[in-house]
């Protein structure tokens, strides 16, 4: 377990564990979106009340899930690099930031569109949409701070210490359509619990969610790895490598 | 198939407008993303190579040079 943790720390050890792990996670982001986007698109049937606006919902629910996973996992690492300084951990949280902050605008420009057709309005102040509003400017004030201070030590724990309370907003988002009176509709993509949709409609919405999950999985990595070049430029292993790749 | 004909497809109904611009939004987004990553990567694997290199042309010990670059900050920018 310790051994397994003290690997964790070592920007070497990930670098090359995540060589192996990527060419899977891209490959599975870009089948699992292909078919989820065809079938969301051309297959599932149109709803009864909403028409074929509802196809909409196979990029919003996936963006917004993303936009809230992203902040939890960047408050996660962020009590990971603040309790045992491990530097990886911060690397990977300044790297979802702004893969976030993009997934929470686009939940946040799908729904606006989305509302014309449904509600009559592309935006209102209700919980739902200013909880998740606030969560971008959240991501925004993350990647702002990072960008704040001279000394990189500063501006990780700065970051990390934004991520860990801003945290809080999260289970806001979640029960926001439960707690207040909202123009947003409660949940209807639930992978535990009763369905909410029909079949046809569920299993591509699945699939674009696996796929968006794949690709911010992918994404972090790869970016991750090019942090660790970034930062470690001075080390041994990094010139090594670089002076033997092409 | 839900729609009748391809022209039916790009119609949605009506609502081509919102469920396209949807649509296109996040499709421009996620390549804009990727092709970020992408550049990123090779942007700084050639100045890490050029680094390097330049450092054995002059002959520098790499370690001496980590060293060295490490006790001024590591703040050094050679592009």
């Amino acid at each position: 377990m310790w051994a397994f943790i003290n690997k964790l720390r070592s920007p070497k050890w990930f670098y090359a564990i995540s060589e192996r792990l990527l060419p899977w996670f891209w490959v599975a982001a870009a089948a699992l979106i292909l078919v989820g986007s065809v079938w969301g698109l051309a297959f599932a049937p149109a709803d009864y009340q909403q028409g074929n606006s509802f196809r909409i919902i196979y990029v919003h629910v996936p963006a917004a899930f993303l936009a809230q996973s992203i902040f939890v996992s960047m408050a996660v690492c962020g009590l990971v690099y603040m309790v045992w300084k491990i530097k990886v951990a911060d690397m990977v949280a300044a790297m979802m930031a702004p893969l976030g902050a993009a997934m929470t605008f686009i939940s946040l420009f799908s729904g606006a569109v989305w509302g014309v057709p449904t509600w009559g309005t592309w935006w209102m102040w209700d919980a739902r949409l200013t909880s998740m509003l606030i969560l971008f400017f959240l991501y925004l004030g993350v990647i702002a701070l990072r960008g704040a201070f001279a000394s990189r030590d500063s501006a990780s724990r700065a970051a990390s210490v934004l991520a860990m309370v801003g945290v809080i907003n999260i289970p806001i988002i979640k029960y926001s359509v439960d707690w207040w009176y909202t123009l947003h509709q409660p949940a209807t993509f639930t992978v535990t619990g009763r369905v909410g949709m029909p079949m046809e409609m569920w299993v591509p919405l699945l699939i674009m969610v696996l796929g968006f999950y794949s690709f911010f999985i992918a994404v972090t990595l790869m970016r991750t790895r090019s942090e660790i070049l970034r930062r470690e430029s001075n080390k041994r292993w990094v010139r090594d490598l670089a002076g033997g790749e092409r | 198939m839900a729609f009748e004909s391809f022209n039916e497809f790009i119609a949605m109904g009506g609502h081509a407008p919102y469920v396209w611009a949807a649509w296109a939004a996040t499709a421009a987004l996620l390549v804009a993303i990727v092709l970020h990553a992408r550049a990123e990567r090779r942007q700084l694997l050639r100045s890490l190579q050029r680094r390097v290199r330049r450092e054995q042309r002059l002959g520098v010990d790499q370690d001496e040079a980590a060293k060295v670059s490490h006790q001024s900050g590591g703040n050094r920018h050679d592009t």
